[in-house]
């Protein structure tokens, strides 16, 4: 029984060891930040961003100033990935934009 | 000498294959391509009722039109506009001291491209232009003032066929091409293009609307939009257009929507000015 005891304390403490460390820093959202915000930035050179990227980058903002640091980072990474979409819609229309042309 | 007759057979034979509007550059034939795929979708409809945009497609609309244009709801645009137009700046000039005729009835000859600067200016930007050659500050291409002033120039050009020109120079085909590509591109995180809309589903409907067809889409205007409550300018549809797909729009004005709006029009050569509009 105390052996059952003194393993249900360790699976818990590990718990919540791996909790602690899973939790996103300020640091953590300023890189990921950083990241959607020049990913944003190569969209609006191609003048193609999103309005979806802005409200996640606003999002994630609004998220770190309240001090919750991992919704910050989910919101940020969110930016990032479509930011990340609307460059690669830029480069392909590039391409695929006459196959559209009336003819 | 087999060998060299088959290679003369091949090289004339690709150069005898008909070129596509899209690849050649070729306003003209872009013009005849665009004209057949509309009245060819839409045999019922008449050359000149396509300026009238969602009412050209729609019976019940165009009842809804007719009554609403008993008191037109850009009627107050129009005279605010003459007014301004009117309204000497403090240097005593008027906006008719920098427009053919007086400005009046010019409406169809816009956007035009200016050699000088090798940009298109659309009528928006020439009143600006008059405005700051006569000392006063731009107006907001996206505001009432800016439209009033065109729903006004517009109203004075009523029926007067849209005559868009594209000289013999590099850079004016290079601005039609680059408003050809913007209209033809996908955007947005809908990933829908102008034609998305205004070619593929013109005359179908996206909940209540009814999608106008491009063609004569710039005939109309400024608007004056129920949606909206007010009047809005070519800069302020175009940038609600964007917002609709989820794209952030560009900057009113920018060299992107001038370069498309230069392209509509050439697209409508022929067919009658009918702004100001009103739509839903």
């Amino acid at each position: 029984m105390r052996t059952q005891l003194i393993g249900i304390a360790v699976a818990l403490s590990a718990a919540g060891f791996a909790g602690a460390a899973l939790a996103a820093s300020e640091a953590d959202y300023k890189a990921a930040l950083a990241k959607a915000e020049a990913a944003d930035q190569q969209a609006h050179t191609l003048k193609n961003q999103w309005t979806t990227t802005e409200d996640e980058l606003k999002e994630a903002k609004a998220q770190a100033a309240a001090g919750k640091y991992d919704e910050a980072v989910k919101a940020a990474q969110h930016a990032e990935a479509l930011a990340n979409a609307s460059i690669a819609q830029a480069k392909e229309q590039e391409k695929l934009w006459p196959d559209a042309v009336v003819r | 000498m087999l060998r060299k007759l088959f290679i003369a057979g091949v090289v004339v034979a690709a150069a005898a294959q008909p070129l596509l509007a899209a690849d050649a550059g070729d306003p003209q034939a872009d013009f005849k391509a665009f004209r057949k795929y509309f009245t060819e979708r839409f045999p019922k409809v008449p050359l000149n009722d396509f300026v009238n945009g969602p009412y050209s497609m729609d019976e019940g609309l165009r009842k809804q039109w007719k009554a609403i244009d008993a008191f037109p709801p850009y009627e107050f645009a129009v005279e605010q506009g003459k007014q301004m137009f009117a309204t000497p700046f403090k240097n005593g000039k008027t906006y008719g001291d920098c427009f053919p005729n007086k400005g009046i009835g010019i409406r169809q000859n816009y956007p035009t491209f200016d050699a000088k600067s090798g940009q298109v200016i659309t009528l928006d930007v020439a009143l600006n232009q008059c405005r700051e050659a006569n000392g006063e500050k731009p107006l907001d291409y996206s505001k009432d003032d800016m439209a009033a002033l065109t729903a006004y120039m517009a109203f004075t050009s009523r029926g007067k066929p849209f005559d868009i020109k594209i000289p013999n120079d590099p850079r004016a085909l290079a601005a039609y091409e680059n408003g050809k590509r913007y209209f033809y591109t996908r955007r947005g995180q809908l990933n829908f293009s102008c034609a998305s809309c205004h070619v593929q589903s013109a005359g179908d409907h996206i909940r209540t609307e009814v999608l106008a067809p491009a063609l004569g889409i710039m005939n109309a205007m400024p608007i004056y939009r129920s949606a909206w409550g007010g009047m809005g300018t070519t800069s302020r549809r175009l940038r609600t257009c964007n917002s609709q797909v989820r794209g952030v729009p560009l900057d009113a004005e920018d060299e992107n929507y001038r370069d498309v709006e230069y392209f509509l029009s050439y697209m409508a050569n022929g067919l009658p000015i009918s702004g100001p509009g009103a739509r839903p």
